[in-house]
């Protein structure tokens, strides 16, 4: 079980609220093998953002365990949890989320910052990356220059860049239109075809179809784990 | 690392540009007042020592006592009180460095078709050391001259103009009360002294000579005044309480008499003035250190916005791997650069306005590589002191509250 991606033990996480404690997450198990492509879903308020939250090393839980490559993480501290962050992972947001100063070729690099390569090997693998979601030449454009799903590409590319054995994405077409969703997905797709696990949350069920594990979340528990017709 | 944080800096500080300009302007003003400030004060410190260096330092006069004839009181240096013995055993005493005692007075001065009225001081050789003062032109006199009594004079640069205009005085022979005198050397220039009085405007001649030869002395061997000089300023109370003693016993007073002597501190006068300038430059300072505190809280209040502008920014960051500390070193840089380019402007602007005091009204500015560097070392604490808050603020951001601002 130990080679595993993501496995979770009893999962949860509460939150202080006016009303009392509130429980986002009541004890969630699950494991994610590697190269598996599982969409979350569910109604607002079910959790799932919460949990991918966690997945995510955003945040830490109230209870449980959770294994990030073999390795338990639900009490690292702040830094070590960015580490895992910078290496391990990588996010794809619904907004996007680039730098509005920076051109794409250096919020795509951004990430290597952070892990402390230099510059002339950050260019060349932020090149690489951007050549891989073909908009290599869009290098020095800014990201308002740019449509939105080629936006949520560069997004991809950033996200690509520290060669993370994860992805996670949190609505990654919310923002797009069916035609350019498609293309993100054909993306994602691809991506897990090369080997990368891919996790991503959506309460699109046409979008849930391109993955090959769709898991259900309700009231913070998983109500439903089941292999879709892409699996095959 | 640190290089890519600097281009993020300086891209941040691009991002808005009046923003940008309008807190370093904060630090300009500040850092620029503190420069001038310190330039006028240090610049008056200077004026003060000049002046003090011209009067020769760690100095005592002593001068002879008055004396009452019929309820008529002489004033001071009017008793032949004091002599040449007296001068030689205070030359004796522990911490006396110089003893040189001098009669003087003023008198007619007449070269050619000139003529001019000066203070003659007569004296010895140790006069002009104990003043701290050279000559410029042709030499001193010596103790042969003093003991033969000859008829040689230095004069200051004033007599020197009046008496002799452009020609070179040295090697001329001048008249003081009819007897000749070979002028053998003219003095450097000092200057006024604190008082205002022109201290050029004089004539240095053997002591025998002016004892025999220009005033006459009641005594043989009497003198107005001895100017004594100490070893060191620390000496200096030793000195006088050892004159004192001294000259009471030479004078064979007996307990309760009064002095027959004054015995006047040079340095008193001239420390004083010093120590208010010191003052001053220091209260200069201090009140320019406001606008630069002001200045540095600008920098604050500037930061603290673009932490809330930017918290989507930094959750972002933060979600691709910037660590607590990463972030804090981003807005620190940026609160540093702001600081220093401020501090850089400011300088310049500091020195082009004190410059332009010193062109256009004579003031005398002194401007110190020390100061600058001074600027800049307060200029980077401004920004790290006030630059940490901000930072910390943003370096501790939540990284899914960050992601959630709108």
């Amino acid at each position: 079980m130990s080679d595993a991606v993501i496995r979770v033990v009893g999962l949860g996480k509460s939150y202080v609220t006016a009303a009392g404690l509130f429980p986002a997450l009541k004890g969630v198990d699950l494991e994610v093998r590697p190269g598996e492509y599982i969409a979350i879903m569910g109604p607002s308020g079910s959790g799932k953002s919460t949990f991918m939250n966690l997945l995510g090393c955003l945040d830490q839980p109230s209870m449980g365990d959770y294994f990030l490559a073999g390795e338990n993480v639900a009490h690292l501290e702040k830094d070590a949890l960015a580490q895992l962050r910078n290496r391990t992972l990588g996010f794809v947001f619904q907004g996007f989320n680039l730098l509005p100063r920076m051109s794409l070729q250096d919020n795509v690099a951004l990430p290597l910052v952070y892990a402390g390569v230099d510059k002339e090997t950050r260019r060349r693998a932020a090149r690489e990356m951007l050549a891989r979601v073909g908009l290599e030449k869009y290098a020095e454009s800014r990201p308002n220059q740019i449509s939105g799903g080629q936006q949520q590409r560069v997004a991809i590319a950033r996200a690509l860049v520290n060669k993370p054995r994860l992805i996670l994405a949190d609505e990654p077409t919310g923002n797009l239109d069916s035609h350019t969703s498609e293309e993100i997905m054909r993306l994602f797709g691809e991506l897990n075809g090369e080997g990368i696990t891919i996790v991503l949350v959506t309460h699109e069920p046409d979008i849930a179809e391109h993955a090959k594990r769709q898991v259900r979340f309700l009231d913070g528990q998983i109500i439903n784990d089941h292999l879709t017709g892409a699996a095959a | 690392m640190l290089k890519a944080m600097l281009s993020e800096a300086w891209l941040a500080m691009g991002a808005n540009r009046l923003r940008t300009a309008l807190t370093m302007l904060g630090m300009v003003i500040g850092v620029g007042a503190v420069v001038i400030m310190i330039a006028i004060g240090q610049g008056a410190q200077y004026a003060v020592q000049q002046t003090i260096s011209t009067m020769g330092s760690n100095l005592y006069i002593v001068l002879s006592g008055s004396f009452t004839a019929s309820g008529v009181r002489s004033g001071s240096a009017g008793a032949p009180s004091l002599n040449v013995a007296d001068a030689e055993a205070m030359a004796e005493l522990d911490g006396v460095a110089n003893v040189s005692p001098t009669h003087q007075g003023t008198r007619q001065l007449v070269y050619g078709s000139q003529n001019w009225s000066t203070q003659v001081i007569g004296s010895t050789p140790e006069y002009l050391e104990a003043r701290a003062w050279n000559i410029v032109n042709g030499a001193s006199f010596g103790d042969s001259d003093v003991r033969s009594a000859t008829r040689v004079a230095i004069i200051g640069k004033t007599v020197a103009e009046n008496l002799f205009g452009a020609d070179d005085p040295v090697g001329k022979t001048m008249r003081i009360q009819q007897n000749p005198f070979v002028v053998i050397g003219v003095l450097g220039s000092k200057g006024q002294n604190l008082d205002g009085r022109d201290q050029d405007d004089t004539v240095i001649i053997p002591l025998t000579t002016a004892q025999r030869k220009v005033f006459g002395t009641p005594f043989l061997g009497s003198v107005r005044m001895i100017m004594v000089q100490a070893d060191s300023a620390e000496s200096m109370p030793k000195v006088e309480a050892g004159i004192t003693a001294l000259l009471r016993q030479r004078h064979r007073l007996r307990e309760g008499m009064p002095d027959d002597f004054f015995m006047r501190n040079l340095s008193a006068a001239a420390e004083s003035e010093a120590a208010t300038t010191r003052t001053m430059s220091i209260l200069l300072g201090a009140i320019a250190s406001i606008s630069l505190l002001v200045g540095g809280i600008g920098i604050m209040n500037i930061m603290l916005v673009s932490v809330t502008e930017r918290t989507r920014e930094i959750g972002i960051r933060m979600a691709i791997g910037a660590r607590q500390k990463d972030i804090l070193t981003q807005f620190l840089l940026e609160a540093v650069m702001i600081s220093f380019a401020g501090c850089l402007l400011g300088l310049l602007l500091g020195l082009g306005i004190a410059l332009g005091i010193n062109a256009f009204t004579g003031m005398v500015i002194v401007i110190s590589g020390s100061a600058a560097l001074v600027a800049f070392a307060v200029a980077a604490t401004v920004g790290i002191f006030f630059g940490w808050y901000p930072a910390k603020k943003a370096a501790q951001l939540d990284p899914i509250e960050a992601l959630r601002y709108q």
